[in-house]
């Protein structure tokens, strides 16, 4: 068994709600002055406290990559600051055991007025690099930021692609025993984003201990190893990457609180966005859950937040299961007319056979053209299929084994003897 | 927070490949912490090659892009100087203890410069850094230590402008010139202390920003930058020198110029006050430190 790389016990962090922010050296003072007068102040505002972090235990063994997944305020940014050091915990302990880096962001004090080669040193020295360790890496982070040519020009005549790489490329190069990652892996283009997944797997296949807290679940499932979830400052599950997903997404759609059209962990320009998704059966009732092989409507409703006519848009949506695509509806696939969307409104997605076999699915939605991604929501909705007659004969499939794990393709056949 | 990141530890940091270790001892301890004199100054020592990478930015950006660059340290109190001998010493007919009103007025704008640029730089130092807080991890007195040091460059440059003068004004250092580093140390003390004050309160209350721009200009005046120290009455004398740059301005002049030595009463208050700020200064910064993130 592995040693303990991340010893957390009973961590919280509780935080005064009054008196951040509005604590100004005027307030102070009419405060003073009102005591000194013997005078109460008219109105006691009891300071409200919020627990970001309440009792959070676990530990992480070395060569482990655990992820972190919870909802916008169930504290995984408060867990990832006391671990970075950024903030102290109100109360609990955490112990670390090897050198330690944690990446909130790529380029932490970059300069725009410096040229690339002073920002790698004093990146790095941020990073808790010694000089003597970033000279004898430095040939090496240039040449995997391709920025070699530019290294002694300001960063302010970058472009915005070349600093990335090269913020990225200081902290590829860090070689920590313990790396404490936030979702750093949201920036840059694909390519780019491919290649930082690419760093983080060769991080973890070199026994390194990973804490990596994402939105991004595909990464959460394909990367880690374990994950935990937390809600409300707890840890309320602790396991198999893909089971603690599974609760997340659960929670996600009983949890009436969070709307689809509320949720902030999306990609999205915020001009036109996915507000709903639901299910519907051919005459246009509510349905779930579904069947195999029954006529089912997905209805994409979306809002326009500017007066404006998004032109020649397309409405997508993506069913997986297993962190594995099944099929995607797309509006411009199936047609050719141009899909101009304007106010709010829907579009429905008939599925006259449901080709899914009996399972939990996950649907993700995007409205795009081909130049700009409007949004993009990942686990937007769940949907739930039960084994259904798909072919109309009474059976539902061919093997026991195979149950539940393929797709049902129409499909007929002809028996014809040769000889 | 406690922190324990042994010299070992940091040794060897950044080799490739698992490092044994011998002990099962955690490499950093994070706890609530507790108590005010848990300074913890050791974790600012293993952070010192970031402290100069920090004066080394502040002082490069300062001059990048700026034609004469690094001329502006020699002009900027050169220019005052000038102004300075006409108005005080030409047309207010203020005392100058016996030295040139020139070289009088550029040996007291060499501590004082010092000191109002690492103020004012210093004193807004953490908001303007709030990016790296609120990101990053390290010793936050790094900052404010970089901002008000950083100045200090600037200190150099002029300093080297004061041979010709003296030259020019056929002034010549004596064995006082000895005592010359001991009056820098207590301007860099005297420029922390404030610095670490400011600071750490302007986190918490931004009015702070406003108010050292005042407070810088007030602070010249009531310290012997224009005018010697000699002017003020002998009762007032004492109270007087509670004014830290009071005897970091004479102290220079004398080691200088080596017009008659400053009394101890002009001393000891000041740099007894400098030392009182300095150390109350830390440990107020490292009770706010804890907060700053969440705040800032």
């Amino acid at each position: 068994m592995a040693e303990i790389a991340i010893s957390a016990r009973h961590v919280s962090k509780e935080y005064v709600i009054a008196g951040i922010n509005h604590d100004t050296l005027r307030d102070r003072i009419a405060h003073g002055c009102r005591s000194l007068l013997g005078r109460q102040t008219a109105k006691k505002v009891a300071p409200r406290s919020f627990q970001a972090l309440n009792d959070v235990s676990f530990d992480v063994r070395e060569g482990e990559v655990l992820g972190v997944i919870g909802h916008n305020g169930a504290g995984k940014s408060t867990l990832l600051k006391i671990l970075s050091r950024i903030t102290e915990p109100t109360g609990g302990e955490v112990d670390l055991y090897g050198r330690v880096t944690s990446l909130l962001e790529v380029g932490t004090g970059f300069h725009a007025e410096l040229s690339g080669r002073e920002n790698v040193y004093l990146n790095a020295a941020m990073l808790g690099m010694r000089k003597v360790d970033i000279d004898k890496r430095f040939d090496a982070i240039v040449e995997f930021s391709g920025t070699q040519q530019f290294i002694d020009t300001p960063v302010k005549r970058y472009s915005s692609g070349m600093y990335v790489r090269l913020a990225f490329s200081v902290a590829a190069h860090l070689d920590p025993e313990i790396l404490i990652v936030d979702e750093v892996l949201s920036v840059g283009d694909g390519a780019f984003q491919k290649k930082c997944l690419g760093k983080m797997d060769e991080v973890r296949r070199d026994g390194r201990t990973v804490i990596l807290v994402s939105h991004d679940l595909p990464v959460v499932a394909s990367l880690c190893q374990r994950a935990i979830l937390l809600r409300h400052g707890r840890v309320v599950g602790d396991g198999q990457p893909q089971q603690i997903i599974e609760q997340y997404m659960s929670e996600a759609f009983t949890d009436a609180g969070v709307s689809l059209a509320d949720r902030t962990d999306r990609y999205t320009k915020g001009e036109l966005t996915v507000q709903a998704i639901t299910f519907l059966d051919d005459k246009l009732n509510p349905l779930q859950p579904v069947m195999s092989g029954q006529h089912l409507v997905i209805r994409v409703h979306y809002r326009c937040h500017v007066r404006k006519v998004f032109k020649d848009m397309r409405v997508m949506v993506v069913i997986n299961r297993d962190e594995r695509a099944s099929c995607i509806f797309s509006t411009d696939l199936v047609s050719r007319t141009p899909l101009d969307l304007e106010g709010s409104g829907y579009v429905d997605f008939h599925v006259p056979h449901l080709p899914l076999c009996g399972g939990r699915y996950f649907l993700h939605a995007a409205i795009e053209n081909n130049i700009v991604t409007q949004d993009w929501v990942q686990y937007a909705a769940e949907l739930q299929v039960l084994d259904g007659d798909y072919y109309g004969t009474g059976r539902m499939y061919p093997h026991d084994g195979w149950r539940g794990k393929g797709m049902f393709v129409d499909h007929s056949w002809r028996f014809e003897r040769m000889s | 927070m406690t922190m324990n990141e042994s010299e070992a530890q940091r040794a060897a940091p950044f080799t490739a490949g698992a490092t044994a270790r011998a002990a099962r001892t955690p490499t950093v301890k994070i706890r609530p912490s507790r108590g005010l004199f848990h300074l913890d100054l050791q974790s600012v020592w293993l952070y010192r090659e970031l402290l100069l990478f920090l004066i080394w930015r502040d002082t490069k950006v300062r001059y990048k892009q700026a034609v004469i660059g690094a001329g502006w340290a020699v002009f900027q109190p050169l220019i005052s100087m000038l102004l300075f001998t006409v108005l005080f010493s030409y047309l207010a007919k203020l005392p100058s203890d016996g030295v040139p009103y020139p070289l009088f007025a550029y040996a007291g704008l060499l501590p004082w410069n010092f000191i109002a640029q690492a103020t004012s730089r210093s004193g807004t130092s953490l908001v303007g850094e709030s990016h790296l807080i609120s990101k990053v991890y390290f010793p936050r007195l790094i900052i404010p230590l970089a901002a008000a040091s950083a100045p200090a460059v600037d200190l150099l440059c002029a300093l080297l402008m004061m041979i010709p003068l003296m030259l020019w004004f056929g002034v010549t250092p004596g064995w006082q010139m000895l005592f010359f580093p001991i009056f820098v140390v207590i301007a860099l003390l005297a420029a922390l202390a404030v610095s670490f004050w400011f600071s750490a309160l302007h986190v918490k209350f931004r009015d702070v920003g406003h108010i050292i721009p005042f407070f810088v200009q007030f602070w010249m005046f009531a310290s012997p930058v224009v005018y010697p120290a000699s002017l003020i009455p002998e009762r007032w004398r004492t109270l007087y020198s509670l004014n830290p740059a009071v005897g970091v301005v004479e102290g220079f002049r004398w080691s200088l110029l080596g017009q008659r030595p400053p009394s101890l009463e002009t001393i000891l208050p000041s740099v007894g006050i400098v030392l009182i700020l300095f150390v109350s200064g830390i440990v107020y910064f490292k009770r706010m430190e804890r907060t700053f993130a969440d705040v800032i």
